[in-house]
């Protein structure tokens, strides 16, 4: 995240609040699990209650199993990443953006 | 002892005028130098259209918000309460609302809020006329003539809001005795 920027956990304090979210599309990888680092839970201006949010560099790991029918080699895993980012003044309208990361399946 | 006092109370009046007025001028455009809202039809909670145009006549405030938007949170009940001090002043409030789920996420909060004013669901086309509003909250004040007078993109003081609010709706009848008259 820029610096002065957070966005919502994937579990965020209020429910109007838009989570964090990170899904695979389906391909080379089974059951696929993310597990998403535990959050901070900080105070801004606008909240009265600290808020369970991620900032700056953080890190989503995935384990899946690896699809029967994918070949050995490097295969490209795609999926979707939805955020929603503020600052202590304003908030930026949520996001997804295509994620794609090329892993090597090795036999 | 007691005249000695209310002089010195006068002046210090007298300066917080002098401050306000200069704050107030910075934030508000010039007359010259506002341009028309651009105009547009929603519709409300109960299903009724809402033309911007048809506030003409009013100094309007016109605050893009969501629900998910912490800092639109705060703003919510300072324009409840100016909506319920100027309403009868030719001054309304009217939210946009960019949630994306619409009135289903959006009823349930403006009435857990009790909002007393009227709200809207808005479209990207409207947001895009208004430069693709991508930060919230996002706030236009609309002079009497239907012109963008000042543009808030974050939250900003209330003080702030109230200023310009009365910096557009004109001085009230009883200060127009101290105005000098036209040559």
């Amino acid at each position: 995240m820029r610096e002065g920027y957070h966005c919502n956990s994937n579990k965020p304090s209020d429910e109007y609040l838009i989570p964090l979210k990170l899904t695979w599309n389906p391909g080379a990888l089974e059951s696929p699990e993310v597990a998403y680092p535990a959050p901070q839970m900080e105070k801004y201006a606008f909240s009265d209650k600290p808020l369970s949010v991620y900032t700056g560099s953080f890190e989503l790991v995935t384990k899946a199993k690896v699809s029967a029918s994918a070949m050995p080699g490097q295969v490209i895993v795609t999926g979707k990443l939805r955020y929603q980012a503020c600052t202590d003044r304003m908030c930026l309208t949520p996001k997804t953006i295509e994620v794609s990361v090329p892993i090597d399946l090795i036999k | 002892m007691i005249t000695r006092s209310i002089a010195v109370c006068l002046v210090a009046v007298l300066a917080a005028c002098t401050d306000y007025s200069a704050s107030v001028r910075a934030a508000v455009k010039k007359e010259a130098d506002r341009k028309p809202a651009p105009d547009f039809t929603l519709k409300d909670a109960e299903g009724k259209p809402v033309k911007l145009s048809d506030y003409r006549g009013k100094v309007v405030l016109l605050n893009f918000w969501a629900t998910w938007c912490g800092p639109c949170k705060i703003e919510i009940p300072w324009f409840m309460e100016f909506e319920q001090q100027y309403k009868d002043k030719d001054f309304a409030v009217l939210g946009v609302s960019l949630d994306e789920d619409g009135w289903d996420a959006v009823k349930p909060y403006i009435a857990s809020r009790k909002v007393n004013y009227r709200v809207v669901v808005g479209t990207e086309q409207v947001a895009q006329l208004y430069g693709e509003v991508d930060s919230l909250p996002t706030t236009f004040m609309i002079d009497r003539e239907g012109r963008i007078a000042a543009v808030h993109i974050g939250l900003v003081s209330k003080n702030d809001y109230n200023h310009e609010i009365l910096d557009l709706l004109g001085p009230p009848p009883s200060a127009s005795l101290f105005t000098r008259p036209k040559q």
